[in-house]
């Protein structure tokens, strides 16, 4: 057959339904390069430009190197995300390693109660710090007879940021330790290892991985976070609040641009390293491996308890403090319990409005970005064709990751606020702030779609097309039905994420669109510190509530599937 | 008269000569890997065929390649005189099993069944009459209302196959169907799947690496190596004239001797000169297959040259047969696996280090360069 050397290689006809599923990834690449890419480019192109719009290479860059008070918030952001690092990964470290590895009794309870601060808006900590230890705080004196002079600056960073990221750094522990062979320890066991030479050899390197890449999320956590320096930080700059000074205080948009790319580095440096990670981290535990069982062991399960309730304790202290000074009519003078912060907030300070917009918004980025993930993470996993938009396609999905709130934020700015842009008419509306929070989670949601794609069985699609029933009936009647609890998963996610979320919205949002984050710190800064607690607990008990109506749709659902997925 | 019956069987056999699947020059590249090398392949209609092969080399591919899942890099795919060497996998007319079953989890067994028949506007009772039939032919009447989840593998293999035979497909693929069942459960349904295929007279193309599943059902086999067709043929003659060292190998159990020819067409081995025919020249190195069942215990002709002297050295039971591994003075260093059955063993009373004569049969050797 040497007529088929050199001749154009064979070329399958497109079937019209997979034109569709062609136009449905094109449709959602134009999303992202709309809402993700270009912003990104637009923040690029700002710190590339001066103020008039003209290239001016590096600089910007140049000029902020040359001014000291903006080089000591770099350095000041970096020493503290270090520090809140050092410290949240120990302790999260042991938090898991009771959760996984011992014979602790209510470990549901004590995992339940470290979630807990997700509820809530990062800056609920702050807050919660400054009853503590503020000017007219509980336990100011402890802290002056620490030799700390005041909580406002890097100290209350420090501890509130700790607060903030503990869950997300106990979490990725806690998968990593979870997944252990019980084969390694029972072979340890019978060459007589001790429990030492165990930790070190068998447990440490299996947590490797989730122990790099727990600290890398903290640092990030940390570095792009807006709303503690804000409200605890004093006279404290950060990089964060930098841009935020820079850009709205100043509207000095091209050093603004270049704060932006600063954060964007760690982020990214992160979203690299975690890549690698989560390549190498698949092929450590195989199919085969038996899980890993704690024995009971008195006096470990005893102290690991004992670990387990302090944390618990400081974290139920936190919040619970925050609960009460927001009932507190009169912090610290008359305690009685009152509605007068929820009063003042909600309809003095016209926070109800914003919360409504709150709730819009998080049940918009709900509906939108779940739908918008899911049929992303389809057409990706289960059509063919196009394999050059494929690919784009997944990278823009990967990348949001790397993107902290405020730098897409900021990119929205300069993006959308441009009068030549034919989005333009989207700037400070609702729509452009759900956007802008779909695409900041996208990543979460589009992993947790694909994984459940990624479990169905590969030919479904094959066999589909063999009976000549198109993909999306397919979709319709197969997939759909069996990837629901990953939906409503990730509709769980957003929802409660675009409650709490205050960086990627600060800077887009007009007087009518406030949302209840943000207004937060507004009262927060107008000195109204009840009121803002107030609310940070208004969020938390709507994100539990939403919390309860996804659990009941998740077994609602499991309900209806029982039929088929019982044996 | 006779002449008209005579003149309708010529047409028929040209019928069914003329080839209902035809492949001509398939080639597929993965990126710099060739992992289908100018398949020709003819497949008449009727017919059961299963590629065979070790895993890599091809079959799966060649399979998908057919089925539209693939596309070739190069080459013609020609199904019942239509071209589809470029359709999309819906345009084609076939259906498929494969071994993960791909039974749709969610739907019922009548739903599953009734799923390309319903996309086909089949009136409702018709598919469900069309259902209850064919849940009858694969042996699973009244399963209508069951989700996949309820039934053993077995059973679901048997609604995947009987899903895939639905809208009577022209061409039936099955991919490794029977490998995810256990042992019992493959060879009852392999047979099955066989009765059934002639009951219905689909086309089907079969892949599986085990040589005892294509052999049980296949009318013809295609080993496969390295992206290549080796050798066509039925099972006997895959099995008896293997036509490379690669077919000789993978089909079966095996010995290889090294050779030298030798005048008067004889074939050495060690110092052993055994008669056998072959086309090869005197003087040259050749290897000699030749299966462990035909070399033999009895009888032994007196004064035969294909007689040697052997002594038993291992013996590994296999239930009415043994392997027996033997040496001989005359093969040198060479030794031998023939099979002895365990009757005769004992009538012989024969142990390791025994002694006893061995024929082997000179027309079963198969001498390769």
């Amino acid at each position: 057959m040497g007529a088929a050397l050199g001749a154009a290689p064979v070329r399958q006809r497109v079937h019209a339904t997979e034109r569709i599923a062609h136009a449905v990834l094109l449709l959602v690449a134009l999303a992202l390069l709309a809402f993700l890419a270009a912003p990104l480019g637009a923040i690029l192109q700002q710190s590339l430009q001066d103020a008039d719009g003209q290239f001016a290479g590096l600089k910007n860059f140049v000029a902020y190197a040359r001014t000291p008070a903006l080089l000591e918030s770099l350095w000041n952001s970096v020493w503290v995300s270090a520090l809140v690092t050092a410290v949240t990964i120990p302790l999260a470290f042991g938090f898991a390693y009771a959760l996984a590895r011992s014979c602790m009794r209510f470990k549901g309870l004590a995992r339940t109660i470290t979630l807990v601060p997700l509820l809530a808006p990062s800056l609920l900590a702050a807050i919660s710090l400054i009853y503590w230890f503020g000017n007219q705080g509980v336990l100011k004196a402890w802290l002056t007879s620490l030799g700390i002079e005041q909580i406002y600056g890097a100290p209350g960073i420090v501890i509130a940021e700790i607060f903030s990221t503990f869950p997300h750094a106990l979490m990725i522990l806690v998968t990593s330790l979870a997944a252990a062979d019980a084969r390694l320890y029972e072979a340890a066991d019978a060459m007589g290892t001790s429990a030492a030479r165990k930790f070190f050899t068998i447990t440490l390197p299996g947590a490797k991985y989730g122990l790099i890449s727990a600290a890398l999320v903290t640092f990030t956590l940390v570095v792009t976070d807006f709303g503690i320096p804000k409200v605890i930080g004093g006279n404290f700059n950060v990089l964060a609040t930098d841009v935020f000074k820079l850009v709205i205080g100043q509207q000095d948009f091209q050093r603004g641009a270049v704060v932006a790319l600063l954060l964007l580095a760690p982020a990214v440096l992160t979203f690299a390293v975690d890549h690698w990670v989560s390549k190498k981290q698949t092929a450590m535990l195989t199919a085969r491996a038996v899980p890993y069982v704690p024995k009971p062991a008195p006096w470990f399960d005893g102290a690991m308890s004992a670990y387990c309730v302090l944390i618990c304790a400081l974290i139920l202290a936190m919040l619970g403090m925050a609960v009460f000074a927001s009932f507190a009519s009169f912090w610290p003078y008359n305690l009685t319990p009152s509605l007068r912060h929820y009063a003042m907030g909600l309809f003095d300070a016209e926070v109800g409005d914003a919360f409504i917009n709150s709730l819009a918004m998080a049940a918009g980025t709900a509906v939108v970005g779940t739908m918008l993930v899911f049929v992303g993470a389809y057409m990706l996993e289960k059509t063919q064709g196009l394999k050059p938009l494929r690919s784009l396609v997944r990278l823009l999905a990967m990348l949001p990751m790397a993107v902290p709130g405020l730098v897409l934020g900021l990119g929205y700015i300069f993006f959308f606020n441009a009068p030549t842009n034919p989005l333009n008419g989207l700037y400070h509306t609702l729509t452009l702030l759900t956007i802008c929070t779909v695409v900041h989670f996208y990543t979460t949601g589009h992993l947790t779609a694909v994984t459940a794609l990624k479990s169905l069985d590969a030919e479904f699609e094959a066999v589909s097309a063999s009976l000549k029933v198109p993909f999306y009936k397919t979709f319709w009647r197969v997939t759909l039905p069996i990837c629901t609890p990953a939906l409503v998963d990730i509709a769980r996610y957003f929802f409660i994420n675009a409650m709490t979320t205050i960086s990627a919205v600060v800077f887009l949002y007009a007087p009518e669109t406030k949302v209840a984050a943000i207004a937060i710190l507004n009262l927060d800064e107008a000195g109204e510190i009840g009121a803002a607690a107030a609310m940070a607990i208004l969020i938390a008990a709507a994100n539990t509530v939403a919390t309860f109506v996804f659990m009941g749709l998740s077994w609602w659902i499991d309900r209806r599937t029982q039929a088929w997925k019982k044996r | 008269m006779r002449l008209a019956e005579d003149h309708v069987q010529i047409v028929i056999s040209e019928v069914v000569r003329a080839p209902y699947l035809r492949l001509q020059g398939i080639r597929k590249d993965f990126g710099s890997f060739t992992a289908l090398k100018d398949i020709d392949l003819d497949i008449a209609k009727g017919e059961f065929v299963c590629f065979l092969g070790p895993s890599g080399c091809g079959k799966t591919t060649l399979l998908r390649v057919i089925a539209g899942l693939e596309v070739q890099t190069a080459g013609r795919i020609e199904l019942a005189g239509r071209d589809i060497s470029a359709l999309p996998p819906a345009g084609r007319d076939y259906g498929i099993v494969f071994q993960s079953y791909a039974l749709f989890p969610n739907l019922t067994v009548a739903q599953n069944v009734a799923y390309g028949l319903v996309n086909r506007k089949v009136p409702r009772a018709q598919a469900a009459a069309r259902v209850a039939e064919l849940l009858a032919l694969v042996g699973l009447p009244g399963s209508e209302s069951k989700f996949p989840a309820q039934l053993s593998g077995g059973q679901q293999q048997r609604i995947a196959l009987a899903r895939a035979l639905a809208t009577a497909p022209g061409l039936l693929l099955l991919d490794e169907p029977l490998s995810a069942l256990d042992a019992i459960v493959r060879v009852k349904l392999r047979q099955e799947i066989r009765a059934l295929q002639r009951q219905l007279g689909v086309t089907t193309v079969m892949v599986t690496h085990d040589q005892e599943e294509a052999f049980a059902v296949a009318d013809r086999i295609v080993v496969m190596n390295q992206g290549s067709i080796e050798q066509v043929g039925d099972a006997m003659q895959v099995y008896r004239e293997p036509r490379s060292l690669f077919v000789a190998d993978f089909v079966g159990r095996i010995n290889v001797l090294p050779a030298h020819t030798v005048e008067g067409g004889g074939l050495r081995v060690g110092r052993h000169v055994f008669a056998c025919e072959h086309a090869y020249a005197p003087g040259r190195d050749v290897r000699v297959y030749l299966r462990p069942e035909d070399v033999l215990a009895r009888p032994i002709p007196p004064g035969d040259p294909n007689v040697f002297d052997a002594q038993i050295e291992k013996i590994e039971f296999m239930g009415p047969y043994c392997l027996v591994r033997v040496s001989g003075d005359a093969l040198g260093e060479h030794r031998l696996t023939v099979y002895l059955s365990l009757n005769y063993l004992a009538e012989a009373q024969l142990a390791v280090g025994s002694r006893l004569a061995l024929r082997v049969v000179p027309e079963r050797m198969r001498v390769f360069e």
